[in-house]
């Protein structure tokens, strides 16, 4: 940010903004988005994958990867947008969804095990 | 003074819930509900005689400019900070006189709606308009820009934030409010035990103001990394706009969390779904979870802008740059990122193992060094400066020392074993009281005093000043020192009467204490009016104090536009480094300045959006649909108005900065 400054304050139009994508951008983008949608459902409607765990997990990864070909290609994201604001925007973002995930995963793992109703009384136990 | 049953069921299709059973059955309410309507009247009818609602129509409500839309937030938040206040007087009261038997004079129905009033009016409707005052107001001066990236989204933001503070107004004669604390924690705020409006008017309050709060984070960041001046890299922006970049910050990230956590409450409540429900797989826990993960960025969305007015005042009347700038930034980002991971030090006692408290405990100790690193910086200012004991400066070293001892019984929570003792107790509340009070407070009394005269053209008044701040300072001390010793008596949060008589006189003292708290809010009050009323000879500059930022090089008012010619930063304190190399501004060559137009979209939008909230709560549900339709209709419309911007003439600035110069003003002005 440091070598870019704007002459006037209410000049906005020459920042070198995100890019508007063309149409060969948006068409790739939703061929992937297409593809990466449709092998979830063949995988569910099909059994594809006998463990149901694994098949969560493959899911899973398919809709990461759909969030990247969102972002590329219809929210034009770039290293270099914005002068790096929108990555940097991109990165805590990352940063605070892991955060509050992951922590919120550990914490209700640790609540469930220890505070949730037992099927059998306390009491009887030795 | 047990509460009768009354049958809150009865529904009807034109008037949803709302029946005559609505009206408390109370006598303290119905008093002042007449005083509340007499005054209100009187207000309505002043304004009517002397004509002001054009005036205020034109002038104020529909205004667009960053400048009135501050000063209108720090109306707000005054306002509902009286409201809170009495709401913590009537809990002082109570405390103190039901000992020995006595049921003291409020009802346990009344009681739990008076505390779960203070604590979310204080947090969400006087606290929060004041920081977003102070960033509105502030930050497009000190940064160099003309208004904010949005202005019409301001306008809409603060129209939003009144609308909630309406609703939760509105709770105190139409209905209940809530009985379940500030954070509503269910399965108590659930359909089951919840089952009367109280927590639909929180739940109708909170996401209505907190669309104003979001939207106004959101222009705030885009104002900040936008519009600021040519030079002024993010290296050397002023203290209070880093601190308030990093404030909007956590607000985009954590409101959406509040959002999301309100809307499964209300899905639980209005739709039968089981999301904190004991039943079907809900876990109430699990709210108390993510209630937090919101809750612990917010407290730090109170206090960071907060930290970033003290260093102002502390810079200014010590008539040095500011200790440590780079570490101040530093530790203001490491803040940011880690009040995202302590949040579970709010439920320590909720049955997590060992080794997540021990995490949460050491991330929260972990989390005082940048403090403290603030602290020092500070005091590293003031050491071998030319320190002013003017009365922001008075605040701030009484925030100084008042902070500290909250922080230390701050650090002993967060200890877990320790947490296992105290928590829910009276030191607690103690704790949080002293770095709200003796932080956020104490920060808005310095700010308000240090920024008025930028406001209006007039210091307000020392003497009455000095009385506030002697008032609450020493108020202070007394009603929330005994907390602690109670606290570590065993007293838990949130009693309506007690047994043990050996309890009493720290009530006592606690009570005395909030009235010399009320004396010195009664003080400010008069300190405001005095001043205005005396005006004339408490006139100034444009820059009173000496200040060393670019809010201070425009005059008192700053003119509509702010600056004639944008400001060219070359180091951190812009107005100093300009006074020392005799910048002098040019007088000829005016522009025709492009600004917003004023419109009256933000408050009708406000209006609407205060019945809808009204409508869900009571279960009107046609008049929710139409109000709702009606809400997205208009924001459609509004985009088809084409005609919101105008030009100020070169003629009309230079006028206008030809009499500036008429009054006296600084050398290179």
């Amino acid at each position: 940010m440091s070598d870019h400054s704007n002459p006037h304050a209410e000049d906005h139009h020459d920042d070198h903004g995100a890019g508007h994508g063309t149409m060969r951008d948006y068409v790739i983008g939703f061929l992937l988005s297409v593809i990466l949608t449709a092998i979830p459902f063949w995988l569910v409607m099909t059994d594809a994958i006998a463990d149901k765990a694994t098949t969560a997990i493959v899911i899973m990864a398919f809709a990461i990867v759909q969030i990247v070909v969102h972002m590329i290609y219809f929210l034009h994201m770039n290293t270099k947008s914005n002068n790096g604001w929108t990555v940097m925007a991109l990165i805590f973002t990352i940063i605070i969804v892991v955060i509050a995930l992951s922590g919120s995963l550990w914490v209700m793992h640790h609540l469930n095990t220890n505070m949730m109703p037992m099927p059998h009384d306390m009491g009887q136990l030795p | 003074m047990a509460i009768e049953a009354v049958d809150h069921s009865h529904w009807s299709p034109l008037l949803g819930r709302l029946w005559w059973d609505a009206i408390p059955p109370d006598p303290i309410v119905w008093a002042t509900f007449a005083g509340v309507m007499l005054g209100g009247i009187a207000l309505v009818a002043a304004l009517t005689y002397f004509k002001v609602w054009g005036y205020l129509w034109k002038e104020w409500f529909t205004s667009v400019d960053h400048k009135k839309i501050g000063i209108m937030y720090m109306v707000l938040g005054l306002v509902m900070f009286i409201r809170g206040f009495a709401d913590a007087i009537m809990m002082r009261l109570q405390q103190a006189l039901a000992f020995g038997g006595s049921e003291g004079y409020l009802n346990a129905h009344h009681f739990d709606q008076v505390f779960t009033a203070h604590g979310v009016i204080m947090i969400f409707f006087a606290a929060m308009p004041f920081v977003t005052g102070f960033m509105n107001y502030v930050v497009p001066l000190q940064i160099g820009a003309r208004d904010v990236s949005f202005p019409f989204l301001n306008n809409f933001s603060f129209w939003m934030t009144t609308s909630g503070a309406v609703l939760i107004m509105a709770s105190l004669f139409i209905g209940e409010f809530g009985q379940t604390g500030w954070l509503a924690y269910p399965p108590l705020s659930g359909i089951a035990y919840s089952p009367y409006v109280g927590v639909d008017y929180w739940i109708w309050s909170l996401q209505i103001a907190g669309v104003g709060t979001l939207l106004s984070g959101v222009n705030l960041i885009c104002t900040i990394v936008k519009m600021r001046a040519p030079g002024m890299n993010m290296m050397k922006m002023p203290i209070f706009t880093w601190t308030a970049l990093c404030t909007n910050i956590l607000i985009v990230a954590a409101f959406p969390v509040l959002t999301a956590v309100l809307t499964m409450l209300s899905m639980d409540r209005y739709l039968g779904f089981n999301f904190f429900t004991n039943d079907l797989g809900g876990s109430a826990m699990m709210y108390v979870n993510l209630i937090w993960i919101w809750g612990h960025p917010e407290v730090y969305i109170l206090i960071l802008p907060i930290f970033g007015v003290f260093s102002e005042i502390t810079a200014t009347f010590c008539g040095k740059r500011l200790f440590g700038y780079t570490s101040m930034v530093y530790a203001t980002m490491v803040i940011t990122i880690l009040s995202y991971i302590v949040w579970l030090h709010h439920f320590f006692t909720m049955g997590s193992g060992a080794s997540v408290n021990s995490f949460f405990g050491i991330t929260t100790m972990v989390i005082s060094i940048p403090t403290g690193a603030k602290l020092f910086n500070w005091l590293f200012t003031m050491y071998r400066g030319r320190i002013r004991f003017e009365l922001p400066m008075m605040w701030t070293v009484a925030f100084m020392v008042t902070f500290t001892i909250g922080g230390m019984t701050g650090v002993l929570l967060a200890v877990p074993p320790a947490d296992f003792v105290l928590h829910n107790s009276l030191f607690l509340i103690a704790h949080f009281h002293n770095v709200i009070i003796g932080g956020v407070v104490f920060g808005v009394f310095a700010g308000i005093n240090f920024w008025w005269p930028k406001a209006f053209g007039f210091k307000l008044h020392e003497g009455l000043g000095k009385i506030s701040f002697w008032c609450w300072v020493v108020g202070f001390y007394l009603a929330f020192m005994p907390l602690y010793v109670l606290g570590l008596m065993g007293v838990t949060r949130r009693m309506r009467v007690f047994d043990d008589p050996s309890l009493h006189i720290w009530f006592i003292i606690a009570a005395i204490g909030a009235a010399v708290i009320a004396a010195g809010i009664g003080a400010f009050v008069l300190q405001v009016a005095f001043s205005i009323w005396k005006r004339k000879e408490l006139a100034c500059d444009g820059d009173p104090w000496g200040g060393r930022t670019l809010e201070w090089s425009t005059t008192s008012p700053p003119p509509h536009y702010n600056f004639a010619f944008t400001p060219v930063v070359h180091d951190i304190d812009a107005w100093e480094d300009m006074k020392r190399c005799d910048v002098a501004a040019p007088k000829s060559g005016f522009l025709d300045i492009h600004m917003p137009r004023n419109t009256g979209t933000g408050i009708i939008l406000g209006g609407i959006a205060t019945v809808f909230g009204f409508a869900m709560i009571w279960q009107i549900w046609w008049l929710a649909a139409i109000t709702f339709v009606g809400m997205v209709g208009y924001s459609i419309a509004h985009t088809f108005n084409y005609n919101r911007d105008y030009y100020i003439p070169a003629d009309e600035v230079a006028e206008t900065e030809a009499a500036a110069h008429g009054q006296p003003l600084p050398a290179g002005a």
